[in-house]
């Protein structure tokens, strides 16, 4: 579907433009509908999560840039936003580095209790949340680590890893297995190999594995709920409290600017690919 | 998932004679030490990964998911009332008798003294409606109870009673503790309230127990045979021979405080059959109590039964979680499938972009997409001000579209979205073209060849996506709080609440431990019968 | 919390001022650690306790104060705490049946209130200022709220009626519309029994029986179709902002903020509102310098003074006796406080008394009632 070749009959036309721009343009837009609807509301002039007449009426009264200021001058927000920033990362780059390793392990021929492995390394997925967050509490306090930086990056690395695993095993099943042993006939050894052949090939699944990776700790609220203490909280933690203890759209301008960075990071990634594709040569298809 | 390719076995090797390698060693000892490398080779890759979270999370909820059959604070917190209890007739209508009373007033005078009796009032309130006041109010009480009957009744027949000499003899006998059970565990309850009281160890050569005690040797000399307390005076520790040959004949007259009375004045709990047979059923340092809870079963006299209608909860629960799940997985792949389609077979530039559209919402916290369905969803909501502008429905018949099961499925079909496209779409893109396009060269039309082409190719994609979307939605329970209202709530926000409001435990391990079996056995299930490899094949 | 931030510059001034008048007051703590964990609910609530109390005693003593804003977990985090034997809170903020459930599993410390805790200033010792509502031996009770009922002023298939009485919410024929109850038993069993006739002073009796409970659960039945079950505070005024639900109960403050700060039309119905407590507990297992320490704020905090002064910045009632008189105005809006009381006379004439002890002994078995019937 590509492109239509010009032989395509009309009903394949037919469905080819209904396929792509009613089916999937709905659902794309079943997609970002949730955004289109708190891009508005925050730069609502009220504290609620409501379309007001002002705002509908499209009058500059109804709307305001308030919650942006209480987000920009609020301490609390700033150092959320810190926290995040500084946790997620971390837990990204463990979780990818362990998971990725340990999907290729698995993705070998003959591996002993490769059920029983498998079944281990999912069960942060499996487990409510909410159990492996008491669980988790019990024990990192325990040991100390409760309360503290590490604590909660080596919970959300624990949670992390299953997405990785999945995503890359799942690449892996398409593997063609004749190129490894081509390369090592070739006299690369398993490393060059690694890198070389396999790696760029379970690439899509490695990124897709470490976005979900990124995304688990970036946006998770039960277990730093739980694990964190005053000097952890992050934006979810944040979130979570104004929206239990007060309504404020803030979370609203926090959650906008979240989606104008991600738009303007994507793009410039989307714009240097492009580049270096035109630097070797390559025309974009 | 299960990638490997385990199935594909070394069976056609095996049977001849062995042929040798080119450095003479036997093919097969060769290639069993290669099989072993490359196994070892495996394990190492997995080592790292597999150690930390066996530490990290597996450890931890272990010892959280014991908690589920875990049950020793009833025996940690009454000792010599539970061994008191165990011969108690539960059935016999009667109340148990005096010497459980004095072993409860024993247990309960050091229980207070370390503020441990209304923990246990907490633990079997969850059995036992009503009974964590029945301890709080007798906590305080208990100081006050009469207990020295015994001791003066002990004293009136030999002073030599009132010296530590008494005790360490009768301590230092052979038949203590055996034949002195609850006088045993008693000086120990004295012991530790003497430490906890006192701040220093008992030293027993200079104090003599409390009331208490006595009256646990009074109920051990009580109910022993005529024959014992004479084998007693003839045991070969003097000071002992010479305290039991003044005993002999005269138990009955050293008398007791009437607990049993004075505990039901203390809370008329404590006249309560119903309380005792808790706490005789609760004993067990293991129970099921909190298992049986957890489907919706109690054991009466009767045996195990289902409670009564208008308390079953968790196996209605339990069967909507996974009901819900399967629809909500069922909307991703049909939501999914098209746009990981489209991804796929788009230019790199479009696809990107496409991408991007994708990754939004997954940019944007859980907590603001699901206020923002009920920006959306709800009755004065957006999409049906919009339906109602547009004359579609009329003011009065707006749509219930949130605050129940719809709300919960529209929110997480949402949100798990990304969880089916991505993995789908990284699949699809490894499926070569070239093999639809020799589909239809040799005449499939396009639904044949994509159904008997395509398709099955990208069932890895659907098994990695489903797995993940259906996991994850089972074990969710933020956005069903938050939407859900009150049919479209999960099994975990019962587990949530059981954790951090009513802080049973027990219960809420209970809950999850089977769910966690289910989706154990589901994942199994969908293995065998899937089994994303043979699919592949197929 | 917008109001706090427009504060902070005005109110320094202030709390130095109050400092100087506290300071020969407060004797210096002896062997104490120089920090403090505090734990609360976060929001506006946390803002109104660091305004009144934390800044004026970081003043006077030149402690660190750390504020931790999980009071939301603090029971199941406290019992963990206490497990691993590591306890890092000094001083926390829970409802009084939190309270009492710490109390119960030996997780909160024992407070005597004579010995530990400022007297009033006419000399009454602190246990009778306090009077009923020390209702656990480990809890210091800082505000009193109510959970009672805000409807919207504009309905218009209300015609002119307007809810007099807690009994509207039940009353689906002169009051159509949705209506947002507590996902919870507590509160709305007694509701629909005093809605269904029995005595205020019996409800606890009845309830006491299945008969009850079925009787209860059957009034609320009545309205089952209409109503938004809510599990966080916020999201009553939320909805009655929207007009998703036009009558719905949530706590005064609340409601306060609703109708005063945001000017939304919403009216109070302070009939048969039911009076909770908030206040402070001290986690077990402390050691004796972060005891002296913790021991010595919370006197601080809960002296008459405080106590009022906390009410400029929120509308719950102070839990001394001694600090009725003291209440002021707000500290933004400038209005008098006192009317926004749940304790005020004129709010108070129809109270219901909530039974701590019987919801302690019943809530677990109660609790899978409710979510049972919510199931069906």
């Amino acid at each position: 579907m590509s492109a239509l070749p010009a032989y395509a009959s009309t009903g394949q036309r037919i469905w080819h433009y209904t396929f792509r721009y009613v089916i999937c343009g709905f659902i794309l837009f079943f997609l970002i509908a949730p955004i289109l609807t708190i891009i508005p509301l925050s730069f609502n002039a009220e504290d609620f999560f409501t379309f007001t007449p002002a705002m509908l009426s499209l009058s500059p009264e109804g709307y305001s840039l308030k919650h942006y200021h209480d987000f920009f001058t609020n301490g609390d927000w700033q150092q959320a936003l810190k926290n995040s920033f500084l946790i997620a990362p971390a837990a990204t780059v463990l979780s990818t580095a362990l998971g990725t390793l340990a999907a290729i392990g698995l993705s070998q021929s003959h591996v002993p209790f490769r059920r029983a492995i498998m079944a281990i390394l999912i069960s942060p997925m499996i487990v409510p949340l909410i159990i492996s967050a008491a669980g988790m509490y019990f024990f990192y306090s325990r040991i100390g680590l409760q309360g503290t930086y590490w604590g909660v990056v080596l919970a959300h690395a624990a949670l992390g890893t299953p997405f990785v695993i999945i995503t890359v095993t799942a690449t892996m099943v398409g593997f063609d297995r004749s190129l490894t042993r081509a390369a090592a006939s070739m006299g690369a050894d398993p490393v060059t190999t690694f890198f070389k052949v396999q790696m760029p090939l379970i690439i899509p699944g490695v990124v897709s594995g470490a976005l979900f990776a990124f995304i688990t700790s970036f946006d998770e609220v039960v277990v730093v709920l739980f694990l964190g203490s005053a000097g952890q909280k992050t934006l979810p933690w944040q979130m979570f409290t104004g929206l239990r203890e007060q309504i404020s759209p803030t979370i609203l301008a926090v959650a906008t600017i979240m989606v104008a960075i991600s738009i303007v990071l994507l793009s410039v990634l989307e714009m240097l690919r492009r580049r270096s594709e035109r630097l070797r040569g390559l025309s974009p298809s | 998932m299960s990638a490997s390719t385990t199935a594909s076995s070394n069976s056609s090797i095996s049977g001849s004679a062995d042929p040798l390698t080119k450095d003479g060693q036997p093919l097969k000892r060769s290639l069993a030490r290669a099989l072993r490398r490359e196994k070892l080779r495996a394990l190492f890759l997995i080592a790292p990964l597999l150690i930390f979270i066996l530490i990290s999370f597996v450890l931890p909820i272990g010892d959280m998911l014991f908690r589920s059959v875990e049950n020793k604070i009833v025996e940690d917190t009454l000792p010599g009332t539970v061994r008191a209890l165990a011969s108690w007739d539960a059935d016999s209508g009667e109340l148990p008798d005096e010497a459980v009373f004095a072993a409860l007033a024993d247990d309960m005078m050091l229980a207070q003294e370390v503020k441990i009796h209304t923990r246990l009032g907490s633990r079997l309130n969850y059995d036992q409606p009503g009974i964590s006041s029945v301890f709080r109010k007798s906590g305080r009480k208990i100081k006050a109870l009469d207990n020295e009957t015994a001791q003066a009744g002990f004293i009136a027949i030999d002073p030599a009673w009132d010296t530590p000499d008494a005790w360490t003899a009768l301590r230092s006998m052979a038949a203590w503790p055996g034949k002195f059970a609850a006088t045993a565990q008693s000086w120990k309850n004295w012991e530790a309230w003497y430490l906890s009281e006192e701040k220093e160890a008992l030293d027993p050569t200079t104090t003599v127990p409390h009331g208490f005690t006595y009256a646990a040797l009074y109920h051990d000399l009580a109910s022993m045979p005529a024959s014992d307390i004479t084998a007693l005076a003839n045991s070969k520790n003097t000071t002992a021979v010479a305290l039991f040959k003044q005993l002999a004949g005269k138990i009955d007259t050293i008398g007791n405080d009437d607990f049993k009375a004075q505990f039901a004045d203390i809370d008329k709990g404590w006249a309560d059959i119903d309380n005792w047979q808790a706490i005789q059923r609760l004993s067990p340092r293991i129970v099921d109590s909190y298992f049986l809870a957890a489907i919706d079963a109690e054991r009466t006299s009767e045996g195990i039964e289902q409670k009564p209608d208008n308390e079953r909860l968790y196996l209605k629960l339990f069967v909507r979680t996974i009901f819900m799940s399967l629809i909500i997985t069922g909307s991703c792949i049909l939501l999914g499938y098209p746009v990981a389609y489209l991804l796929a077979n788009l230019s790199v530039r479009a696809s990107n972009m496409v991408l991007i559209l994708v990754l939004l919402p997954f940019w944007t916290s859980l907590l603001v997409r699901t206020s923002a369905w009920k920006v959306l969803l709800q009755q004065q909501g957006v999409i049906n001000d919009l339906l109602v502008w547009a004359g579609v429905i009329n003011e009065a018949g707006r749509l219930v579209m949130i605050n129940n099961m719809t709300g919960t499925i529209i929110a997480m079909t949402h949100i798990l979205l990304p969880f089916m496209i991505l993995p789908l779409f990284s699949v699809m893109k490894t499926i070569s073209p070239t093999y639809m396009r020799a589909a239809k060269s040799m005449g499939a039309s396009d639904s044949l060849a994509f159904w008997r082409v395509y398709f099955p190719n990208t069932v890895p994609g659907i098994g990695a996506g489903s797995i993940l979307v259906f996991i994850l939605s089972i074990g969710y329970y933020i956005t069903p709080e938050l939407v859900g209202g009150t049919t479209g709530v999960f099994i975990s926000n019962r587990i949530a609440y059981h954790i951090s409001s009513s802080l049973n435990w027990g219960l809420a391990a209970a809950l999850g431990s089977i769910l966690l079996i289910l989706v154990l056995a589901l994942y199994w299930t969908y293995d065998r019968i899937v089994g994303i490899d043979n699919v592949k094949l197929g | 919390m917008k109001i706090i931030y427009g504060l902070t510059g005005a109110f320094a001034l202030s709390a130095v001022a109050l400092a100087a008048s506290a300071a020969d007051e407060l004797p210096a703590c002896e062997n104490c650690v120089d920090e403090l964990t505090i734990v609360s609910w976060g929001g506006a609530y946390s803002n109104s306790q660091i305004e009144a109390y934390s800044k004026p005693y970081s003043a006077l003593t030149g402690v660190e104060i750390i504020n931790d804003e999980s009071s939301n977990e603090a029971v199941p985090k406290l019992r963990a705490m206490n497990e691993a034997n590591n306890v890092t809170w000094d001083v926390v903020d829970v409802v009084a049946s939190d309270a009492i459930r710490l109390c119960d599993e030996g997780l909160a410390m024992e407070i005597d209130a004579d010995e530990q805790l400022a007297a009033a200033p006419d000399g009454t010792p602190a246990s009778e200022d306090f009077g009923d509502l020390l209702v656990s031996d480990c809890f210091i009770p800082q505000i009193v709220y109510s959970t009672t009922f805000g409807y919207r002023t504009d309905v218009e298939a209300w015609g002119d009626n307007t809810p007099e009485d807690v009994c509207a919410v039940f009353d689906t024929a002169t009051f159509p519309g949705k209506r947002a109850l507590e996902k919870r038993p507590i509160n709305n069993m007694e509701w629909a029994l005093i809605c269904d006739g029995v005595a205020k002073d019996d409800v606890y009796d009845v309830l006491s029986t299945d008969e009850g409970v079925t009787q209860a659960l059957d009034k609320l039945a009545t309205i089952k179709d209409d109503v938004i079950w809510w599990s966080a505070g916020a999201e009553t005024p939320q909805l009655l902002a929207d007009g998703e639900a036009v009558i719905g109960s949530t706590y005064n403050g609340r409601l306060f903020s609703v109708i005063e700060e945001q000017k939304q039309p919403v009216a109070m119905l302070w009939d048969a509102q039911v009076f909770d407590l908030d206040g402070w507990i001290i986690p077990e297992g402390l050691s004796e310098e972060r005891k002296n320490r913790a021991l010595h704020y919370i006197k601080f905090a809960t002296d008459t003074q405080r106590l009022a002064d906390q009410s400029k910045y929120i509308s719950y009632g102070p839990a001394r006796k001694s600090s009725a008189p003291l209440v002021g105005q707000h500290a933004e809006l400038g209005i008098d406080m006192a009317p926004h009381m749940p304790t005020d006379p004129a709010n108070a004439t129809n109270t219901f008394l909530y039974n701590y002890e019987w919801w302690a002994d019943n809530r677990d078995d109660l609790d899978a009632k409710f979510q049972s019937w919510l199931a069906q």
